[in-house]
Parts: C-alpha cells; sequence; structure tokens
C-alpha cells in the first residue's frame, strides 16, 4: 500500500489547526511566520494524519458509488454479516499512535508515503472481550526523497463495545 | 519561544486545559480534516444504534492533537522531535480535558539539547483518557 502524493496545503493546515482548537498564527499567518524561527508556515505536529485524505483505499471515508456503513433510512447503509467489510461495524478503535519528526511540514511540500502492516497481537480485554491490536508504520518522504515522518499507529478491533464505567 | 536547558529541571510540569465542554461540531470540524469519517464519531444513530455506544465520542486523533497544542505551546513551535501516545479511554461530547507535560529527562546529544517529556491528560473525572511522551529539541 501507499500514498502517491499527499501535497500540503495552507487551506488545509489552517483548517485543520481550527478543528484542534489551536488558534497559534504560525499555522495559518505567513506574515508572523515570517518572524518566526521556521521563517514560514509550518503543520501542527498531528496534521500528518490528514494523508487519510490521499489515501485512495482508506476505510473511513465514504467513496463514490460504494455502500457506507453510516446511517441514512436505516442506522446503517451495511448489514451486520452482510459479508461486507468487518471494519465497519464501529469495533475498530485507534489504540496508539507515535510519530517521529525529522523536519516540520510546510506548505508546499509533497509526501509519498508508503504503508506497511506490522505486527499483530491479541489480548483478553477486561470491558470489551476479545481485542485484536494490528500495527501500521508509515514512512512519510518529502519531494527530494527526504524522510520527514516516521508514524507508527495501533488499531484494535474490540469483540463488543467498551464498557463504560 | 523555545525552552533553554539552564532554566529546566526534571520534574518541572506545564499544565493547559485543552477543552471545555466538547462538542459534537468540533469532532465532525476534526472527521473533516482530518479524513476519518468513521460514522462511529459523527452519526449519533449509527454510534448508538449499531455501535452499541451511549453516544458519539472523540477521534483518540483529536486528543492527540488539542494535546500536541499544549506541548507544542510549551515548548515551541517545530521543536518536537518525537511525540507518541496511546488511548486509554474514550472522549465524550461535554467533556472537559487538562493535559500535562512533565519533564523526565533533560540531554545533550553532539552539542544538541534535548527535553523528554511524560505526557498525560485526564477528564473531569480524572480519568486518564491519553498517556505518552515527547521529545523535542531545546536551547542550551
Amino acid at each position: 500500500m501507499a500514498i502517491e502524493k499527499f501535497p500540503i496545503e495552507a487551506g488545509h493546515v489552517m483548517m485543520f489547526a481550527r478543528a484542534i482548537g489551536d488558534a497559534n498564527p504560525i499555522y495559518y499567518d505567513e506574515n508572523y511566520a515570517k518572524t518566526t524561527e521556521s521563517g514560514n508556515i509550518i503543520a501542527p505536529p498531528t496534521f500528518i494524519q490528514a494523508n487519510a485524505q490521499f489515501d485512495p483505499d482508506y476505510f473511513l471515508r465514504p467513496k463514490i458509488g460504494q455502500p457506507w456503513f453510516g446511517s441514512g433510512k436505516e442506522p446503517t447503509g451495511i448489514k451486520p454479516g452482510s459479508g461486507g467489510d468487518t471494519r465497519g461495524g464501529g469495533r475498530g478503535l485507534h489504540a496508539e499512535q507515535h510519530y517521529e519528526y525529522h523536519r516540520h511540514l510546510r506548505p508546499g511540500d509533497v509526501l509519498t508515503a508508503t504503508i506497511k502492516p506490522g505486527k499483530k497481537w491479541e489480548k483478553e480485554g477486561r470491558r470489551s472481550g476479545k481485542l485484536i491490536f494490528s500495527e501500521t508504520i508509515i514512512e512519510f518522504r518529502d519531494q527530494k526523497g527526504e524522510l520527514v515522518i516516521t508514524a507508527r499507529g495501533v488499531g484494535v478491533q474490540t469483540e463488543r463495545a467498551v464498557e463504560q464505567e | 519561544m523555545a525552552l533553554k536547558a539552564i532554566k529546566l529541571k526534571v520534574g518541572d510540569i506545564h499544565t493547559e486545559r485543552i477543552v471545555e465542554d466538547l462538542k459534537r461540531t468540533q469532532i465532525v470540524q476534526y472527521a473533516g480534516a482530518s479524513g476519518d469519517y468513521n460514522p462511529i464519531h459523527t452519526d449519533e444513530v449509527f454510534a448508538v444504534k449499531v455501535a452499541g455506544y451511549p453516544s458519539v465520542f472523540a477521534h483518540g486523533m483529536l486528543t492527540m492533537g488539542m494535546t500536541g497544542k499544549m506541548l507544542t505551546n510549551y515548548v515551541g513551535d517545530g521543536r518536537l522531535t518525537k511525540y507518541g501516545v496511546r488511548f486509554t479511554n474514550q472522549v465524550w461530547p461535554g467533556d472537559d480535558l487538562d493535559a500535562k507535560a512533565t519533564i523526565e529527562a533533560i540531554r545533550e546529544e553532539n552539542g544538541k539539547y534535548f527535553v523528554d517529556l511524560k505526557v498525560e491528560t485526564i477528564n473531569q473525572n480524572g480519568v486518564v483518557v491519553l498517556s505518552g511522551s515527547a521529545s523535542a529539541r531545546i536551547d542550551p
């Protein structure tokens, strides 16, 4: 799996900063950014997660002409057990996320990424039954082929909804 | 403003209230910006009737992003070299979150200075929702 082109765009960076409630002008104001150490707008540290927008295979984005598991007339567009993507049953959660920054992103960068599956393991959860963990490692490179960010994510499939205490 | 090694000591703490009364709309905003449209976060009907949760809940990555705001406010822009977390409990609409960074080490490597931080975010009931660590380049 791979992402062939993830362009870092100023408007996207601004919208992302708004979404995380960060009013820091370094994420949208070019004139302010010129006065800072980096000298240009940079992206917030977790912006890289928005690579999902540019991953053609990302399964948590409705795709034109394909069934979507969110509600419409019915609570879900895909009946459980109908043979659809089992990850669409609301049982998938994000367990861990780790980033290593070789440098910070700026508008104008164009990234490519290779996505590698990592380890898989199982555990019995106290509040959600059997847990199946799976790791993904993504290496992001810039337009010069230099490594900019290494991301290691861990997803978990729970047997049932996590009980609330 | 970047941190200075000379002014820091192990055990120093920085805390920030990163969100108060988290709104469903902010979760929707995060879905749109990040591209994670999992209906479990934005579609109350799906979250309750299909997934079996009391309501929608925030993306773990929204909590990591808001906690990152506390970190960059503390260590300065463009200074993080590592940031990693585990999501230990879910975050719900209406939650108030406080994020905390604690200095675990101050070190020098090839003439450059770094700080290692323990990171933790708790909700209004004192439950830890995110736990992890971060490192940043600092000034001498």
